[in-house]
């Protein structure tokens, strides 16, 4: 679409929505990053490069899915310059299990918050999307620019995780593939077994 | 001697076989967006709303 000249009312129409969005890039922005802090900092981000790319901002078009395509990007920079390291860690996991151990009540939004923290960041991204922010995959895949079947995958192993950890109180994998390939030796190993004893 | 594997995928769950068909929807869904929603309920610091009419004033 053409850069078009911003009227007066374009330019307060802009504002409004960018305001009205606002609650939800923070909470985008802190299931992202986990911290409250650091969230509200990716937010004003987020709000400083939007602001000065309204002009390429096609009105009537989804103010909450174009600004959270900016503030995933600025999340990835600041990612790859090593900003939220450390946030999460081992003890995440061990703390979901204990809660999850001890109580009976209904789920508590702390063992949420910290079971969402210990998915990988791309399948809790898409799941915050599509299970929270109440995307259809295909935007998720156009704010992920990605295809539709990769965040279709994400969503499953982020919601199969999630489960084991809430439901069953199982430790999360560091990698969610480790289980697989335990599996898979496994079975090689019963393979080898049945092949030897001959019969 | 065969091992027969059927479904390799499926818990060891003490020979129950057929779950029930109803429809999986972990209880923790509601949890998810309750998470979310509390952020988006939540009041909004007036650092926000002072960048926003800083940056309307500057242009």
């Amino acid at each position: 679409m053409a850069v078009h000249e911003l009227t007066a009312a374009d330019k307060s129409a802009f504002k409004r929505e960018l305001a009205e969005v606002v609650p939800h890039l923070r909470a985008f922005a802190r299931g992202l990053c986990g911290r409250p802090d650091m969230a509200d900092d990716l937010v004003q981000e987020t709000m400083l490069k939007a602001w000065a790319a309204q002009d390429r901002f096609e009105p009537g078009t989804s103010m909450r899915a174009w600004t959270f395509v900016i503030l995933r990007n600025a999340y990835l920079t600041d990612m790859r310059r090593n900003r939220f390291r450390g946030e999460y860690d081992e003890t995440v996991a061990e703390r979901v299990l204990v809660s999850a151990a001890a109580q009976e009540e209904p789920l508590h939004l702390d063992d949420m918050r910290r079971a969402l923290m210990a998915l990988p960041a791309e399948r809790r991204e898409a799941l915050l999307l599509v299970g929270a922010g109440g995307f259809s995959y295909e935007e998720a895949a156009e704010i992920c620019q990605c295809p539709v079947g990769t965040i279709k995958s994400r969503v499953g192993r982020a919601r199969a995780a999630l489960t084991a950890m809430l439901e069953e109180g199982q430790l999360p994998d560091s990698d969610g593939y480790r289980a697989e390939e335990a599996h898979a030796a496994i079975l090689a190993e019963l393979e080898q077994v049945s092949g030897s004893s001959g019969h | 001697m065969t091992l027969t594997m059927s479904n390799p995928n499926s818990p060891p769950s003490g020979g129950r076989k057929a779950p029930p068909p109803r429809p999986k929807r972990p209880e923790w869904t509601d949890g998810l967006r309750r998470l979310y929603d509390s952020v988006v309920d939540e009041p909004l610091p007036d650092s926000f709303q002072d960048l926003l009419d800083r940056l309307d004033k500057q242009n």
